[in-house]
């Protein structure tokens, strides 16, 4: 099995992974987690198309073995994943605070009742 | 004609795109340095002049009969990055421009800071998260890369969601999480597909992809993947109806100002990239199950959203349900566009724009309109609404005109986007189609009636009020109400700007 199909299947578990764990998990915080998985097996396999089309740029002669684009990509790529990840903690920190849960189920603690009336 | 400035404005050619891109940004940066207490005046000058540079790429476009490009720093597309102006992009580009100097009107009052009066946080935050989505409608509208267009909807995404818990309750932390990790799928989804567009064809160009897939003989299996991938994600961040759960809570829960903005403009955002994937990317692959699937969807968030809506007891989350119904509207031009010649197919796009702009229009005054009957009486239950259109005759004709509007009577945008859709329907034989959106105009009819039954009653009793809002936001409800309800009059000329990029085709017959 050569490098490329072994990383891009290990891409492929990793998205498969992450996808039970957002839709299957109550927690919020294993939610984001789960995301950042999907997220790495997605930027695998950018990895993997960068080395695969960096073959065809040797074989054309030009001294380079990987693509820079999708190496470029990434790079935006994560900090994006990064910045979103920084978004959901901070709700999920605040919602914890203010609510005193950290699952979105419907159900809310006895303790408190959910907002549904006037507002005050 | 046209005055000094537009002719000024038309010589520069695709140089005015950048224009539009650049004042959100711009705004952005001021407001670090001045913070909430200036930005939000400052912030209406720009939204002007975004208006005026939207119109002048509308009217450059027009005038050329063909798409504006401009190429980042001078490299052409294999090697560098492209921004195009069509049809569609103009008509989003103008629709953001509109709907975001209203609502930056409008909340001057809630999100603006009195002279003396201590700066609260959520006042930067609702002016900076405004701009932004404001920025990354018009980056979705102009961009022509795949990346290009990922980060403008993470910066459309990033924006939208703090929206949602500006007022820090618990329930609209919890809603604007939902939204956050549906959008965060889509994004995640959305990305893969690009990853796999890229292995494919080695680029992210949409017009060298077009050209590419257009060439092959046979659809190769990565491109099929990739198509469903980002349709699945993008579904999740337009909220059509299996994955539209974060959407009532989100939007209803929000401040009126805000929910606006999200329901007017940001879904609409993520449902133009689906529309520029399957019309501009692969036009040729639309013809199959995709189409039938998507407008099979639309027909039942239609249907699921019109009956939700029926039963809500909260004026907001009854506004928030229709928006399900009406996005469900957008996806019938999928299967009625697979299906019709190529003159029908033109007038199927130009219908679903209109309906789009229609929508948002509407969409926005009445949820500026709520939100201010919501103030007034500090709740917003519908069966408490009695006499309240003698306390507030202005901003409940806002929410009547535009409920009018979404209805698509005459001669209202939804009422022409209506008849132009119908017509490929009944040519292609899918009746079915038709009745969907007859249904969809009933059931819209029926929960609006619900509404003014009791907006409308009790006249000789009008509650009493806790704070009345300012004329001018009345006005804004009532001005984007009316341009919903007239929009249906524009002449035909104009609807032909839809059309322009779109492979040459002309305009077909109008009704």
């Amino acid at each position: 099995m050569s490098g490329v199909t072994l990383f891009g299947l290990c891409g492929a578990a990793l998205v498969g992974l992450g996808l039970y764990g957002l839709i299957c998990h109550p927690g919020v915080l294993r939610k984001i987690l789960a995301f950042n998985l999907i997220g790495s097996g997605v930027f695998l396999l950018f990895g993997v198309i960068a080395k695969r089309g960096g073959g065809a740029l040797a074989a054309a002669g030009t001294g380079i073995d990987s693509d820079p684009i999708p190496q470029a990509l990434v790079i935006t790529g994560l900090v994006v994943a990064f910045a979103a990840t920084a978004i959901a903690v901070a709700l999920l920190l605040r919602l914890v605070e203010v609510g005193g849960r950290g699952t979105l189920e419907d159900q809310a603690p006895a303790s408190n009742p959910p907002h549904q009336g006037p507002k005050p | 004609m046209s005055p000094a400035w537009l002719a000024g404005a038309l010589d520069l050619g695709g140089d005015l795109l950048v224009v539009p891109l650049m004042l959100p940004v711009v705004g952005l940066l001021l407001g670090l340095g001045l913070g909430g207490r200036h930005l939000g005046r400052v912030a209406l000058p720009l939204m002007v002049l975004g208006l005026a540079a939207a119109l002048a790429v509308a009217a450059a476009v027009f005038k050329a009969g063909a798409p504006l490009h401009y190429a980042l720093g001078g490299w052409a597309p294999p090697l560098g990055v492209s921004l195009k102006a069509d049809g569609l992009s103009v008509v989003l580009l103008l629709t953001s421009a509109l709907v975001v100097l209203a609502v930056g009107i409008y909340a001057q009052r809630p999100f603006g800071v009195a002279p003396g009066a201590v700066e609260t946080r959520s006042s930067l935050a609702f002016w900076m998260l405004l701009l932004g989505v404001w920025s990354g409608l018009n980056t979705v509208a102009l961009g022509q890369d795949l990346f290009t267009l990922f980060v403008a909807l993470e910066l459309l995404t990033f924006s939208a969601v703090p929206l949602v818990a500006l007022d820090g309750r618990a329930e609209t932390l919890a809603a604007a999480l939902r939204y956050l990790l549906f959008a965060l799928l889509g994004s995640v989804l959305y990305l893969l597909g690009a990853v796999l567009f890229y292995g494919t064809y080695g680029t992210l160009d949409i017009a060298l992809l077009a050209a590419a897939i257009g060439g092959a003989d046979a659809v190769p299996a990565p491109v099929l993947a990739a198509a469903s991938l980002m349709t699945v994600g993008l579904l999740a961040k337009t909220a059509l109806f299996p994955l539209h759960l974060w959407l009532p809570p989100a939007h209803a829960g929000a401040p009126p100002a805000a929910s606006a903005v999200l329901s007017a403009l940001v879904v609409k955002g993520s449902f133009f990239l689906i529309l520029r994937i399957w019309f501009d990317l692969m036009p040729m692959l639309l013809t199959g199950m995709a189409a039938q699937i998507l407008g099979a969807l639309g027909v039942a968030a239609i249907l699921y959203g019109g009956l939700l809506a029926l039963r809500q007891a909260r004026l907001k989350l009854l506004v928030a349900y229709s928006t399900l119904a009406q996005l469900g509207y957008l996806f019938l031009i999928f299967p009625l566009a697979a299906t019709s010649d190529p003159a029908g197919s033109t007038d199927v796009v130009t219908g679903g724009m209109l309906h789009l702009v229609s929508h948002a229009l509407a969409k926005a005054g009445m949820f500026l309109a709520a939100g201010l009957i919501a103030a007034s009486l500090g709740q917003d239950q519908i069966s408490a609404l009695g006499g309240i259109a003698r306390a507030l005759p202005i901003t409940v004709l806002a929410f009547g005109l535009g409920g009018l509007a979404l209805m698509g009577l005459e001669p209202s945008g939804a009422y022409l986007a209506k008849s132009l859709l119908d017509g490929p329907a009944a040519a292609s034989g899918q009746w079915w189609w038709g009745l969907a959106m007859q249904a969809g105009g009933l059931l819209t009819a029926a929960y609006l009636i619900r509404v003014f039954y009791h907006a409308l009653a009790g006249f000789s009793h009008p509650p009493s009020l806790k704070s009345r809002p300012a004329r001018y936001q009345e006005l804004v409800a009532l001005a984007l109400a009316l341009g919903a309800l007239l929009l249906g009059l524009l002449p035909a000329e104009l609807l032909g700007l839809v059309a322009i990029g779109r492979s040459g085709v002309e305009l077909g017959g109008l009704p």
